[in-house]
């Protein structure tokens, strides 16, 4: 047989790293099998449901729940008094802050949580709710981040108004949560001072939310004989949830169990521990029964952790010639009115000093200010937590608002100034230090797949028949290079709670030579079933189909900090591998033994270990797995069994070139995209397949929040946007064709050099979009408008420019 | 999201249904596609007694065309309007106009009847009957009667059927051969109403604009029919200054929220657009 077409098969039938692999997940999802919160059916199971606040800002005067109580079939009416006494009236965030799980004397946001009902079925949970009365006294709103800090400003957290150290430093208002900077700031300002050029822009990314197909919701149910309370619900960290529900229950962390079913999409909206799923369990715990909490999609939009929120105002400085000298950043944070966001303890805005993004900028300030609004809570979505997002979305807008100031065209201004190969690891200006990259290469790619020249020269033409008379269409080229922190992360840096933020695998070999692993995180729609699988084969020879893997039960998978931020594979998918390789070195010393020879003299190939000089001597992973439960081997104990825990040494730095074409109906202002190319490089590539999913999912969420999402608020707090009428989440019809692309540069610490991708076109996407609309107007002299851009706010840019009337 | 209860009925007769409406008077709402009553229900903004689900009921599933004159039951669905090959012949705006409604899922329910008798301004049928001239047929327990599409919508949710009556068919002229028509719509997304939609039907003789009616879709609490409009149409040659005076007589009588979809003075503007874009294609169209 040939010996090179022989072992190419053995690595065909593993699907292991780099195979387009199908994924396991679907064939359960696609035949609506799947098994969702609301799939769980418990017998004598109770239902909840909230009457939620009409007002944005009101003191609660009375609660009256004689008539709610009164309707057949409900059981119990809950409201901040009665959690008072258990002390569970407020929750601590993951932010240090704490939040009102029923409203306590105060409602601060529309929908805000008032009182929770229990009743036999939904239906008579939701009449039940209809009639809690409420009197409401109405208060002031404040919607308005740029006046929260106003003297006369209402002050909305009474709870907290005598507390001015927050969770992150002082307070110098009643409603700032967080001053944080980092960086240079006299450099920066002399910077400024010294450029030959200068420009800034106040840039707003609005407040968006990721509506996951599934909303959020749980079961309670405490089982009273035992003691043990289990909580199944859509968690993006079940074992953060464990842990949480432990400090504020005080029920011993053993008597909890958190299982994350299967879950219809998270976004980090499902990060954080939301009202309902504190008053489920404590029904569940009064009652005996289990209770069952399930948000319709207008709770989703208008209670449920939203996204970004951000006023940036960037300064760059730089030399005529296009060379970045300086940036200067300060961000107003708008995080509604309790600070729910999920950042590492010593980042209260992330990791947003990413901020200097795919340049060589030698000095940079950031600083952050967090305050309170008549909002709702959150600020997780969308690795917005991480606010890297934002930081792109400023800097890559600033790069081109430079651009247009310097007359010089977008893409040579970014590559004039990218870090280069050679310089990583790359410490930037604000202190991080990038793995590898190499932008140039990707770049040069990106501009040569769309012929960017002939762009450039067919927008020429554009422009000039526009001139004439002869089309009423302009056509805008957003050009972004993104730069992606992701797999939080260090423990050294990155905690939740004081949780580090490792994660782990486990594996065991089945003596047949199958195999289960377990992982500390939850696969949302990601595919880890599959891919984790494929990991695991390549390190351990044994084909991807005999793998299970398991996440989600606390009481079988090992500790983890869950899936979010692009975390999973540079940090679980590092675990995996490591246990793998720690299964490897105990198969080594097994076929040592039955090979009858010294380790050193085996040598791995594919699934087995072969006799270096003589492959024919040698044991298949699955020999070896069988031996490993039936024979004796001195020194080394039965069974082939391992687990990982991973603190990753640093960060991974995914990036990525994506252009954007669009065509810019001035009349009507209707944007239509033409193409979009994305090239992604985000390490080795372990299911090109999925990898090009995620990135057309992430994507499509980047053309819905630059197109069109828009989560506000009128003056008195009502909350607009709040339902699918009027959210844009758009379909295939308003999806255009995605290009994607790839370079592959390995991280150099990663243990197969995978960085993460499911945020990346999130992050690079909505800034190409942007940029492709301010592209279409900039001969017109545009720099900067507001996102959305939607039809009017285009058409209203194209008539202020004098284009339409 | 979950509505308040209800009683279900499921009539196999105009007769029975309109029984059940006249037997709960005020408490009963005829369920047809549901796709504009269900959601209501859901957000508790209708909260029926009664639910009178009309699909068993055959008699109101046909489409009859006899030369000229059709008649459309009101079960017939959006689908069945498109897959229509008497309508695509004699009224191809109404397959033009299906199209642009939602998604095939909902097209496959949704039915014309529905479309036009809630009265929701959102809906793009209720201006194609006001351009087209038709008659509503309304069932109630003193027999039936026929009322305009012109004149029957009064405000958002509100037009001239009594609680006790059901919407039975719809009846109408189609224009004569060679007309040209349009129906040009501008949205958000598929799914959304219209920020401003307009439709045309038109004949030209020789380079002369014989005819022309034009109909308007959600810029108003009502859909509208731009008479004065179609009238600076008339006797032109479609030339640009006509168009324009069909386009300001257009804006003229929209009044539209300001919304999502942007500020009033923008979707009266985007309403203009599309008045100016359907006479351009139905001019196209016509021979």
């Amino acid at each position: 047989m040939n010996v090179h077409a022989d072992t190419k098969e053995r690595v065909e039938k593993l699907q292991g790293l780099g195979s387009s692999r199908k994924r396991v997940e679907d064939a359960r999802f696609t035949q609506g099998a799947g098994n969702y919160v609301d799939d769980i059916k418990l017998p004598g199971m109770l239902f909840g449901d909230f009457a939620r606040s009409p007002y944005g800002h009101a003191r609660i005067k009375s609660i009256n729940k004689d008539a709610a109580l009164a309707v057949p079939g409900v059981v119990a009416v809950l409201t901040a008094e009665d959690l008072k006494p258990l002390n569970l009236h407020y929750m601590p965030t993951l932010a240090g802050d704490v939040q009102a799980v029923l409203a306590d004397e105060k409602v601060l946001f529309q929908n805000q949580e008032v009182a929770f009902i229990v009743a036999e079925d939904r239906y008579i949970a939701a009449d039940a709710a209809d009639l809690v009365e409420v009197e409401y006294e109405e208060l002031p709103a404040l919607v308005d981040a740029f006046k929260a800090m106003d003297d006369d400003a209402p002050l909305l957290r009474e709870d907290i108004k005598d507390k001015m150290e927050g969770a992150h430093g002082p307070r110098k208002h009643h409603n700032h949560i967080f001053h944080w900077e980092e960086g240079d700031e006299a450099g920066a300002n002399q910077a400024l001072a010294d450029a030959e050029v200068t420009v800034e822009e106040m840039i707003t990314y609005q407040r968006v939310h990721p509506c996951p197909l599934e909303t959020c919701g749980c079961v309670a149910s405490m089982d009273k004989i035992n003691g043990k309370l289990t909580l199944w619900g859509t968690f993006q960290a079940p074992h953060a949830v464990r842990t949480v529900a432990s400090l504020i229950t005080n029920i011993p962390e053993h008597n909890i169990r958190v299982v994350s079913p299967d879950i219809g999409g998270g976004f980090g909206n499902k990060v954080g521990v939301y009202a309902g799923y504190i008053c489920a369990a404590v029904a569940s715990i009064v009652t005996g029964v289990p209770i069952k909490w399930v948000e319709d999609r207008i709770e989703n939009l208008s209670t449920t952790a939203f996204a970004r929120d951000y006023h940036m105002t960037g300064k760059l400085a730089a030399t005529r010639d296009g060379r970045i000298t300086g940036l200067h950043c300060h961000v107003l944070a708008d995080h509604g009115a309790f600070d729910a966001c999920a950042d590492p303890t010593k980042f209260p805005a992330g990791f947003f000093h990413i901020c200097t993004g795919s340049y060589d900028i030698p000095v940079a300030y950031c600083g952050v200010d967090g305050v309170y609004t008549n909002k709702a809570p959150g600020g997780v979505a969308y690795r917005c937590s991480f606010r890297v997002t934002e930081a792109a979305y400023m800097i890559e807008r600033m790069i081109d608002v430079l651009a247009r100031k310097l007359d010089m065209d977008p893409a040579e201004l970014r590559m004039k100034n990218f870090i280069r190969k050679e310089q990583f690891p790359y410490t930037s200006a604000l202190g991080w230090e990038y793995d590898s990259g190499d932008y140039h290469t990707a770049m040069d790619k990106a501009l040569e797949s769309v012929d960017y020249k002939a762009l450039r020269a067919e927008q020429q033409e554009n422009r000039a028949a526009f001139e004439r008379g002869d089309t009423r269409k302009l056509m805008g080229i957003g050009v972004a290079f993104f730069t992606e922190i992701v797999g939080a992360g260090p423990v050294k840096n990155c905690d939740i709670l004081g949780l580090g933020m490792f994660d782990s695998c486990e594996i065991r070999i089945h003596p047949t030579g199958s195999a289960i692993a377990r992982l500390g995180t939850i696969s949302q729609g990601q595919g880890h079933a599959t891919t984790f699988a494929q990991i695991l084969a390549t390190e351990i020879g044994i084909p991807a189909e005999d793998i299970t893997l398991e996440e989600g039960d606390t009481d079988t998978a090992p500790y983890g900090l869950g899936t979010y931020g692009s975390r999973s594979t540079p940090v679980a998918g590092a675990a995996t591998a490591m246990a793998g390789r720690k299964i490897r070195a105990k198969a080594q010393m097994i076929a040592a033994y039955l090979l009858e020879v010294h380790e050193g003299d085996l040598e791995w190939d594919v699934d087995r270990f072969q006799v270096k000089g003589n492959p024919d001597a040698h044991k298949t992973m699955k020999e070896i797995a069988f031996a490993s439960y039936n024979q004796a081997i001195p020194g080394l104990e039965p069974g082939l069994e391992a687990v990982s825990y991973y603190d990753p040494p640093n960060m991974t730095y995914p990036f990525g070139a994506y252009i954007c074409v669009v065509d810019i109906d001035v009349d009507t202002g209707v944007t239509d995209v033409r193409s979009f190319y994305a090239l992604d490089d985000c390490g080795t590539r372990i299911n090109p397949m999925i990898i090009e999913g995620q990135v057309h999912g992430g994507l499509t969420e980047a053309l819905a929040i630059a197109m069109g999402q828009d989560i506000s608020y009128d003056e008195i707090g009502n909350i607009r946007g709040g339902s699918l009428l009027d959210f844009f989440l758009p379909t295939a019809v308003e999806t255009p064709l995605w290009q994607t692309d790839h370079t592959t540069t390995p991280s150099p610490h990663h243990p197969i050099g995978a960085k993460g991708v499911g945020e990346s076109p999130n992050v690079g996407g909505v800034p190409a979009f942007s940029n492709a609309v301010h592209d279409a107007f900039a001969h017109k002299g545009l720099t900067h408008t507001q996102m959305p851009h939607d039809h009017w706010r285009v058409w209203e840019t194209a008539r202020k420019l004098g284009l339409t009337g | 999201m979950i509505p308040g209860s209800f009683d279900y009925h499921r009539p196999t007769s105009v007769d029975e249904a309109v029984g059940l409406l006249a037997g709960h008077a005020g408490n009963a709402l005829i369920l047809a596609g549901g796709h504009s009553l269900i959601p209501m229900m859901k957000l508790r903004m209708a909260m029926p007694e009664h639910l009178i689900d009309i699909q068993d009921i055959a008699s109101l599933s046909s489409i009859e065309v006899s030369g000229p004159q059709i008649e459309i039951g009101a079960n017939v669905t959006q689908a069945e309007l498109i897959a229509s090959e008497d309508l695509e012949q004699h009224c191809p705006i109404l397959r033009e106009t299906s199209l642009q409604i939602a998604d095939p899922q909902i097209r496959n329910v949704g039915t014309l009847g529905g479309n036009v008798a809630n009265g929701d301004p959102g809906n793009d049928m209720p201006a194609i009957m006001q351009l087209l001239d038709a008659t509503y047929v309304l069932s109630g327990p003193d027999g039936s009667r026929e009322v305009k599409a012109r004149d029957f919508y009064e405000a958002a949710y509100f037009t001239t059927r009594d609680e006790a009556e059901m919407l039975t068919s719809i009846r109408f002229t189609a224009p004569p051969a060679g007309h040209g028509s349009s129906y040009m719509k501008q949205k958000r997304k598929i799914g959304d109403y219209a920020t401003a939609a307009a439709g045309v039907v038109l004949t030209m003789s020789g380079d002369t604009c014989a005819s022309a009616s034009i109909g308007l879709t959600n810029v108003a609490d009502t859909p509208l029919w731009a008479e004065d409009a179609s009238n600076a149409l008339i006797g032109t040659t479609l030339d640009d200054a006509a168009v324009s005076a069909a386009v300001d007589a257009a804006k003229a009588i929209t009044d539209p929220a300001a919304d999502g979809r942007g500020p009033a003075e923008y979707r009266t503007h985007v309403a203009g657009i599309m008045v100016q874009r359907a006479i351009q294609a139905a001019h196209q169209r016509a021979n």
